[in-house]
């Protein structure tokens, strides 16, 4: 089976010096769900940012992005455009606050997408239906700020479908909305997925969303993988240690709440060799010169630690 | 629409609208309104300093012209000058604002301190000099007065073009080569359309109280125009005994301040709630 996406090697730095992503290499499948996990700062946005060609201004990104059986990004993603849906993390500031919804999600179709005018308002409206959205008619009229946030990230969901991707990537899309609301748009992510055989790239902080949605999971670390692996899996046997401490933070696994001692090192300072050994139990004298490289442990599963969870290895 | 029809429920603001619309109607109809549109800059020294009469509504002044004509033709020059001077100031200001917004590092620095600069500088005094150096006249008010408003079309611009440049449609427009002049213009700038037209109003009545003070301080308009704070000042001499030569500029200029106040602060409600200040 031929990867649907085949990211490799990414690297994105910023003017100045700092590095948010050193080497991270992730594979969709076809029809899979993908689950992208770490602490805030990790580089989870921007690894979504660099691979649809929006990075910030003076952020340069090298590796390959193979998309369809092609690198996306020299040319800025631009010919995977229309195939990749994107939901962003903030349904505020994603819509010009100044134009009506629906206009703009049919300048987008009216570029990638085929049909006539009159094909996009019906598939549009079909789409609105499917995510739930009340009275899609009045929605399409209706500019941005007359949305509730819930109302808004569905929305935001239909548009990234509207071109018909083979590819959605999700930045935290239930982050902003509250617990109910948040079960409700992962269903239906979850069932669109299924229904249309919609690979994702899920990115997530939330262990509970990654256990309920994703087939697999790359856990992320100050710009590099620890640990990928099937999510049950992982979840079930973490063996990177950092992995292990993120989900003994998880309110529902733990019965005292433990953290995680220290911060994620911002990206201008980043620590010698694993980029984990000072907040590590493990961390031996080594750890600090050694960078652990990402090697396959057992089929599907792969991890960089020089001392990981011995039981399990 | 919406922002329209919240006005008017609104009645002081409906009311500050009606004044301007009403100065808007007679400045553009002044010479058929007018009684005696050429006292303009004919003088009849026989009839000078009459009080008001049926025939001279608000009187006349020392130079026998009728007041309620020349307060009428004045008011052309007030609505112009201030029209003027807030067109300028936005031409400044804006572009100003916008690069600023959208720029890191030294240029947006730069424009900003530069901004606050102009911010310091006291209108009249600049007006003044200004006056002194170049030929007291309209047209020296009217840069002095551009040239110091300018910085709140800038200041005002660049908050809005700060909080939306990281916003993500705003990076996928750049995601997709647009330029940022497009961006900007089309984008950006309407999102800030509504401060920048609540600014705009506010300060059309800024400019026209500005500018009267500049024609009683012998910097503004020239004699003979008809001019609300030249009569005011040339009404000095005969006071208090013909009361209504200051009296009536004096409250034309008063009027038309007012309605672009509360119309500005009306636009400010209808624009966004949560700034309410002025008033309630």
């Amino acid at each position: 089976m031929t990867a649907l996406l085949d990211i490799e090697g990414l690297r994105v730095d910023m003017r100045g010096g700092a590095q948010i992503l050193d080497g991270v290499s992730i594979t969709v499948a076809p029809g899979q769900i993908m689950g992208v996990v770490g602490e805030s700062g990790c580089g989870k946005s921007t690894l979504l940012r660099a691979m649809l060609g929006i990075l910030p201004r003076g952020a340069t990104a090298r590796g390959r992005v193979m998309f369809e059986g092609r690198d996306i990004l020299p040319d800025q993603a631009a010919q995977a455009r229309g195939r990749i849906g994107f939901v962003p993390q903030d349904p505020y500031l994603s819509l010009n606050p100044t134009f009506r919804a629906g206009d703009q999600i049919f300048e987008i179709m009216r570029r990638h997408a085929t049909g006539t005018r009159a094909d996009h308002r019906a598939k549009l409206l079909d789409l609105l239906r499917a995510v739930q959205l009340p009275d899609p008619e009045a929605a399409l009229r209706k500019y941005p700020h007359e949305f509730s946030g819930g109302q808004r990230q569905r929305l935001l969901i239909a548009a990234a479908l509207s071109c018909e991707p083979s590819l959605v990537v999700a930045d935290e899309p239930t982050t902003a909305l509250d617990v109910t609301t948040q079960r409700e748009i992962l269903g239906l992510l979850r069932e669109i997925a299924r229904a249309r055989g919609l690979s994702m790239l899920f990115v997530t902080h939330d262990f509970g969303v990654l256990a309920s949605l994703c087939d697999a999971v790359t856990v992320l670390y100050a710009g590099r993988v620890a640990e990928a692996g099937p999510t049950r899996a992982v979840l079930d046997a973490p063996t990177h240690p950092y992995t292990r401490l993120l989900l003994a933070c998880h309110p529902d696994r733990a019965v005292e709440l433990a953290g995680i001692p220290g911060t994620v090192p911002p990206a201008t300072a980043q620590p010698s060799g694993c980029r984990f050994h000072p907040r590590c139990p493990q961390a031996q004298a080594h750890c600090a010169d050694a960078v652990p490289p990402l090697l396959a442990i057992t089929e599907g599963r792969s991890l960089a630690c020089a001392h990981p969870e011995p039981a399990l290895v | 629409m919406t922002a329209l029809r919240h006005l008017m429920r609104d009645p002081v603001a409906a009311f500050g609208l009606l004044i301007v619309v009403f100065a808007v109607f007679v400045a553009t109809f002044a010479q058929w309104l007018a009684p005696f549109p050429d006292d303009a800059f004919e003088s009849n020294i026989m009839q000078r300093l009459r009080p008001p009469s049926a025939e001279f509504l608000f009187g006349t002044d020392n130079l026998g012209r009728d007041i309620f004509s020349r307060v009428i033709l004045g008011t052309r020059s007030a609505l112009l000058v201030a029209l003027a001077v807030v067109l300028a100031a936005m031409l400044i200001g804006v572009p100003v604002g916008l690069i600023a917004g959208w720029r890191d590092g030294w240029l947006s620095e730069g424009l900003m301190r530069f901004t606050d600069v102009f911010l310091a500088v006291p209108q009249l005094i600049l007006a003044l000099a200004l006056g002194q150096l170049l030929a007291p006249g309209i047209f020296t008010a009217m840069v002095a007065l551009a040239l110091t408003y300018w910085p709140f079309f800038a200041r005002t611009v660049f908050a809005e073009t700060r909080r939306l440049r990281g916003a993500l449609f705003v990076d996928a427009l750049a995601g997709i080569g647009a330029h940022p002049a497009r961006i900007l213009f089309l984008h950006v700038l309407p999102n800030a359309a509504p401060a920048v037209l609540v600014r705009a109003t506010i300060g059309m009545g800024f400019t026209i109280l500005t500018a009267a003070i500049l024609g009683f301080l012998g910097v503004g308009a020239t004699p003979p125009t008809p001019d609300w704070g030249l009569a005011v000042s040339e009404a000095r001499q005969h006071l208090p005994d013909a009361w209504w030569f200051a009296t009536f500029p004096g409250l034309a200029i008063l009027l038309l301040v007012l309605g672009f106040n509360l119309l500005g602060d009306g636009l400010r409600d209808a624009a966004d709630p949560r700034l309410r200040r002025s008033r309630h």
